[in-house]
């Protein structure tokens, strides 16, 4: 098990060098350090010595991937793609193109992102397995088409109307939260509350409805037969018999998303003017801040790599039958 | 007028004609339109397919685009699609500024000059909106009632007819008693469902020809411009990301799943590979990438990209291409397993021992056997592109802001939901065009999916 993860973290690296290699190309072959260096000091009036003074107290001002004035492994060492993505391997996010240190930032930036997407997961994952435990109790029922239709509808709605829709409500017409905005410590309840309930509503449909399939496709099987022919109630099969059983795919589904939650959501922070790491990279977006978003989408592979060895791995604690090797 | 082919319209067009082709295929397999006639058994699969067929003719129209010459009356050189000119009237009566739904007045009061030359604050009233009006206040309401009765009783008379023609069809196919087959729905087939479908579409149909020509049905936007219009403008926008990403999705997870199920070893590893780190990249931050570098691109070959709307269109196919590299690592993740089963399947191994080409294995024995999974990707994303385009466009890495796109309505109308009273109509029309499409879809979808999914037994 041990040398197996060993191995997924090694095949890892290959896989976040081709991410590295690959933003990096998408980014300088289109711009260049110096459309960058206009860029970001205004388009009139920049002389080309300022611009190689932007370039140089950036480190754009190397040769892109090959150093030819060097001698040995300075070559791919003094180059903006060592600099800016090697680098990133080891964690060490270095500048923004503002000049801030990235590193802080998103060190800063997690904790809002983290308050808003754990109580999404955690109060998420709770509503829609008692709604979908419920709703394959009542299978074949009334009960159960009312519930998968209003799963479809709210799976169909857009989720900026949610947002949109909750923000009009709680804070404008019931003047119940602030419409946006963040502070930091106990008082962030406050701003917290409605972006969790969003949350938690826009993804009620879709993953209901998937937890009601996984649950049927147990229901049918045989121990489920089983057990009610040696004399269980319905509401003990379902409780102890199976739910723990489906809760496998559940629970390994839900460990990929694990380490994404550092991320944040994008479209719910900048809704929401949460300070998290999904705002942080929309502006850095808007702002056309290349260092910040490679740091993150070096970040999101790693955290995403991260989540698919966890996955294997709770497969082996949850299935028994399952082995790594 | 001068055809213009935009490179959107022509791959959409592409699109519709290879739905053609593969309804012809359908019809000549026995099995298949076995298949698919299950899915038209179950009367939400067949109505929401009538309704997805009404989004589709209208973004077909919306897809023949006409530049105008020096010989046309008006805007020359400006790039008109078919729909335009259906709806010319809607497009060209421009308000003010914001107008409620039906409304003969402005929506906020101005300054006027009255006859006199006294000035007083008041709502004005709209240029096109309940101009006929000679005494708004006392007779609005009774007009909008009539026209709202003449819109009704036209769209019942276009429903009758529908029924006509059906009646006549089933008569002529010789079913036994029609309206026993209508009424009591003795057949196969949810006629009930259809009809009823067919009801709503033409009642609303009936309503706007009726009232367009004399109100605003949905209201006016902050430049007034009618938000039923760009409602209606956006459904090319919204079909188009769900069919053409799929184009570009399909090829990729075709041909890249199938050989790496098949061939094993290295290719196998590759494509792993290839898809592990396109998808270990946030969707999200590759899509707000290429963005960026087509914007930067398109500011530096300036000249090619002169006309807005070719611009938006460039942008447009870009969007499309991008969200189909992102989304193809789902779908050959499936093809491979598939294909990883099929390998050691008799009738591949008999293959083989007759010496069977691998090429030849692969279109004529695998790729078929596959299909049916194709077939629910497609249909399953569909919906999800709908949406992932009014969330991108929030973010302005979607379509051009000059592109009628519901996301760039919810965009243009969110801030307005500050002002008091308020602004509902643009998101309200946004939202509700992209839950009938979206829902459509999502139910069409399930219906595929089950008729096509052999683990789904016949119930």
């Amino acid at each position: 098990m041990l040398i197996y993860i060993l191995r997924r973290f090694l095949y890892a690296i290959p896989i976040l060098l081709t991410v590295n290699v690959l933003t990096f190309i998408l980014f300088f072959v289109v711009n260049s350090p110096d459309d960058m260096a206009r860029l970001h000091l205004g388009q009139k009036h920049v002389t080309q010595e300022s611009i190689e003074k932007w370039k140089a107290s950036r480190g754009y001002d190397k040769p892109l991937l090959w150093n030819i004035d060097e001698d040995g492994l300075t070559k791919v060492k003094k180059t903006i793609f060592y600099d800016h993505t090697v680098k990133l391997f080891f964690f060490e996010f270095g500048q923004s193109d503002s000049g801030r240190d990235i590193g802080f930032d998103i060190t800063q930036r997690m904790w809002p992102s983290l308050a808003i997407a754990v109580p999404v997961l955690l109060i998420g994952l709770m509503v829609t397995l008692t709604l979908a435990l419920i709703i394959s109790f009542f299978r074949a029922t009334y009960i159960d088409t009312f519930g998968v239709v209003i799963c479809v509808v709210m799976m169909s709605v857009s989720g900026l109307f949610y947002i949109i829709g909750g923000q009009y409500l709680a804070g404008k017409l019931l003047r119940l939260v602030p419409i946006s905005g963040y502070e930091e410590g106990l008082i962030s309840i406050k701003f917290v509350i409605l972006p969790v309930i969003i949350g938690v509503l826009s993804g009620l449909g879709a993953s209901t409805r998937w937890y009601r399939t996984i649950f049927l496709e147990e229901i049918n099987k045989d121990y489920v037969r089983t057990a009610r022919a040696k004399g269980l109630s319905d509401a003990m099969v379902m409780y102890s018999h199976v739910l723990r059983n489906a809760l496998i795919p559940i629970l390994t589904g839900v460990v990929v998303v694990l380490p994404s939650l550092f991320l944040g959501s994008l479209i719910t922070e900048a809704f929401f003017g949460i300070p998290g790491l999904g705002s942080y990279t929309i502006e850095a977006i808007q702002s056309q801040d290349f260092a910040i978003v490679r740091s993150m989408v070096f970040l999101g592979s790693v955290l995403y790599i991260l989540g698919l060895i966890l996955t294997d791995i709770s497969y082996t604690i949850a299935d028994p039958r399952v082995r790594l090797d | 007028m001068d055809l213009i082919i935009l490179k959107t319209d022509f791959l959409f067009l592409l699109v519709l004609a290879g739905v053609v082709g593969y309804v012809f295929i359908v019809l000549r397999d026995d099995n298949l339109s076995r298949t698919w006639k299950k899915v038209f058994q179950r009367p939400l699969a067949a109505s929401a397919a009538l309704i997805f067929t009404f989004y589709i003719l209208i973004a077909a129209l919306d897809s023949i685009h006409f530049k105008l010459t020096a010989q046309d009356r008006v805007g020359s050189g400006e790039i008109l699609s078919v729909l335009d000119i259906v709806l010319w009237d809607v497009k060209v009566n421009v308000e003010k500024t914001y107008s409620a739904p039906l409304a003969y007045r402005s929506f906020s009061k101005e300054s006027l000059q009255l006859e006199n030359g006294k000035i007083v604050r008041d709502y004005p009233r709209l240029f096109y909106g309940g101009a006929h009006l000679i005494d708004p206040e006392k007779n609005h309401h009774s007009d909008l009632s009539r026209l709202i009765a003449m819109g009704l009783i036209s769209g019942v008379a276009l429903w009758l007819g529908a029924v006509g023609i059906l009646v006549i069809l089933l008569k002529s196919s010789g079913r036994g008693n029609v309206a026993r087959v209508i009424i009591y729905g003795e057949s196969i087939y949810p006629f009930r469902a259809i009809l009823l479908t067919l009801a709503l579409v033409f009642l609303l149909v009936g309503l706007f020809i009726s009232l367009s020509p004399h109100y605003h049905i949905l209201g006016t936007d902050k430049v007034g411009n009618d938000v039923l219009y760009q409602g209606i403008k956006s459904i090319r926008t919204g079909v188009l990301i769900g069919t053409l990403t799929t184009i570009v999705i399909l090829p990729f997870a075709l041909f890249l799943g199938i050989c790496a199920g098949y061939f094993r070893g290295w290719v196998d590893d590759l494509v792993q590979f290839l898809y592990t780190t396109l998808s270990s990249i946030p969707g999200v931050l590759l899509i707000a990438a290429s963005a960026l570098m087509l914007e930067i691109y398109m500011a530096k070959h300036a000249d090619t990209y002169s006309s807005l709307i070719i611009r938006a269109d460039v942008r447009l196919l870009a969007l499309c291409l991008i969200l189909g590299v992102t989304a193809w690592t789902g779908l050959c993740r499936y093809l491979r397993a598939e294909t990883l089963k099929l390998r050691e399947m008799d009738f591949v191994n008999a293959a083989k021992a007759f010496g069977t080409p691998a090429r030849t294995i692969l279109a004529r024995h695998v790729t078929p056997n596959v299909m049916h999974i194709v077939m629910i990707a497609i249909v399953l994303d569909f919906s999800g592109l709908v949406l992932a385009e009014a969330a991108l466009t929030y973010i302005d890495i979607g379509v051009d802001q000059s592109t009628e796109s519901w996301g760039n309505m919810i965009n243009g109308a969110r801030l307005e939901l500050a002002r008091e009273p308020v602004v509902w109509w643009s998101l309200l029309t946004a939202f509700l065009f992209m839950l009938v499409l979206v829902l459509a879809a999502n139910i069409f979808a399930d219906a595929v999916r089950d008729a096509f999914d052999p683990r789904i037994k016949d119930r």
